[in-house]
């Protein structure tokens, strides 16, 4: 009895919460260092240095009133944030840090086929508002997510080639004496280039795109609800980030002291968290059709040369991994 | 009761319960004004529907045509384990190859120019 309430209720929570809060406690020390980049500080005034403020903007959202637009498809309007922060919470179960609360043995196969499920999430909630912002919004940012998705699936299908098998666990047996980001950098840069745009980040935000858009797919959303969208944003961006850090900057398992791998590997997450601010406080936001054109005509062929050659050298050189 | 449908049911759950919390916990004062949807203020000019974009639509026909392409490549990790490893780059690369010329032709006629 006791190890069925372990397995199946306290592990999940104890995944799950931490993401939540994940937001809480990460998003005071994000404003700051966007705000030093800004060269001005960010919030400072809520708690010691500010950093109760993401709580303090919890509260408030959860305690301002819903709005349900008396025009709005009203079902597909309350499931979107809802399917958002589902799909996103899902996403962590298989992921190793570094036993995975849910091992499955195609863990990176499960990750592409759930995170393309967010696009419903993103649709649904633009057609459902009713209002031209939103669903112009929400249509620019399925077309987005849709076309880095065929980028991000062959590039890690080129990864996956040289580590013998879709286990997000032979990742760590890979990557013990290189990390993989040595021998396949371009497809490491390409594919956070890929997350960015994935997560809708700046500078692909162009569905948040306050100037133009006045917050694109979620205009219709205040309160709770928005809260959702936003957590489910965040939870996205962070597992990006560790499922790139897993994939090229991987850390190995040493078997007494897993706790070592963990640390290890969330702190290059936090890394590269921090990396995904500079990149938001240092370039200006792309234009749609330069967005399309990076995909299609500049990542897309080169990934497409990028599977042949990696298919063709491990053959050649009879450097194909161990097969599980 | 699978790990993974347990772990999806605490997912759906923890969603729900946070959507039920912030329609029951704050003051709702519905009014006209507030349920109306925004445009900077005026009243909407015109419906909402927007009439249907064909750039959009060729967005999802090539993502859906290289997308299933990706699946077809998918079981390349174990394909290039047989023994005759050559017939498995031979027909790895003839579906690439295909797929890169249907590219090129796309390309050419126009249809990734504003693929917007």
């Amino acid at each position: 009895m006791l190890p069925t309430i372990m397995n199946y209720i306290i592990n999940p929570l104890a995944l799950i919460i931490p993401i939540l809060l994940a937001r809480r406690t990460t998003n005071s020390p994000k404003r700051k260092i966007i705000g030093y980049m800004q060269l001005r500080k960010g919030p400072n005034i809520v708690g010691p240095y500010g950093l109760l403020q993401p709580i303090a903007d919890g509260l408030n959202l959860f305690v301002k009133e819903p709005i349900l637009p008396s025009t709005s498809s009203q079902i597909l309007f309350i499931l979107s944030p809802m399917l958002a922060l589902t799909l996103a919470l899902t996403l962590w179960a298989p992921l190793p840090l570094p036993s995975p609360a849910a091992d499955l043995n195609l863990n990176i196969l499960f990750i592409l086929a759930l995170s393309s499920l967010t696009v419903y999430s993103l649709l649904g909630s633009g057609w459902a508002s009713n209002s031209k912002y939103a669903l112009i919004g929400a249509l620019r940012a399925v077309a987005q997510t849709i076309s880095y998705e065929v980028t991000l699936g062959l590039l890690l299908l080129c990864i996956i080639i040289l580590s013998g098998g879709f286990n997000l666990e032979t990742f760590n047996v890979t990557q013990e004496n290189m990390w993989l980001i040595l021998p396949s950098w371009p497809l490491a840069a390409m594919s956070y280039v890929s997350t960015l745009a994935e997560t809708n980040r700046s500078p692909f935000d162009l569905t948040e795109g306050e100037s133009e858009l006045v917050s694109g797919f979620n205009v219709e959303y205040a309160g709770g609800p928005f809260a959702l969208f936003f957590l489910a944003e965040y939870a996205n961006i962070l597992l990006m980030n560790t499922l790139s850090v897993i994939l090229f900057l991987g850390s190995s398992n040493t078997l007494f002291s897993p706790e070592l791998m963990t640390t290890n590997l969330m702190t290059k997450t936090a890394l590269l968290s921090i990396l995904f601010l500079w990149v938001r406080a240092s370039y200006p936001r792309f234009r749609y059709d330069q967005l399309m054109h990076l995909t299609w005509k500049s990542f897309f062929p080169l990934t497409l040369a990028m599977v042949i050659w990696h298919l063709a050298l491990p053959i050649a050189l009879t450097g194909l991994p161990p097969q599980l | 009761m699978n790990l993974i449908i347990a772990f999806m049911l605490m997912t759906t759950l923890i969603p729900m319960a946070l959507m039920l919390i912030s329609f029951w916990l704050p003051m709702m004062t519905p009014d006209l004004e507030k349920l109306s949807p925004y445009e900077c203020g005026f009243d909407p000019l015109g419906s909402a529907r927007l009439p249907f974009s064909i750039r959009f639509f060729l967005v999802a026909i090539l993502f859906l045509l290289f997308d299933l392409e990706l699946a077809l490549l998918l079981p390349l990790p174990w394909s290039s384990q047989l023994p005759l490893r050559n017939h498995t780059f031979f027909w790895a690369s003839t579906i690439l190859i295909y797929l890169t010329l249907g590219l090129i032709y796309e390309w050419q006629q126009g249809g990734l120019e504003w693929a917007e």
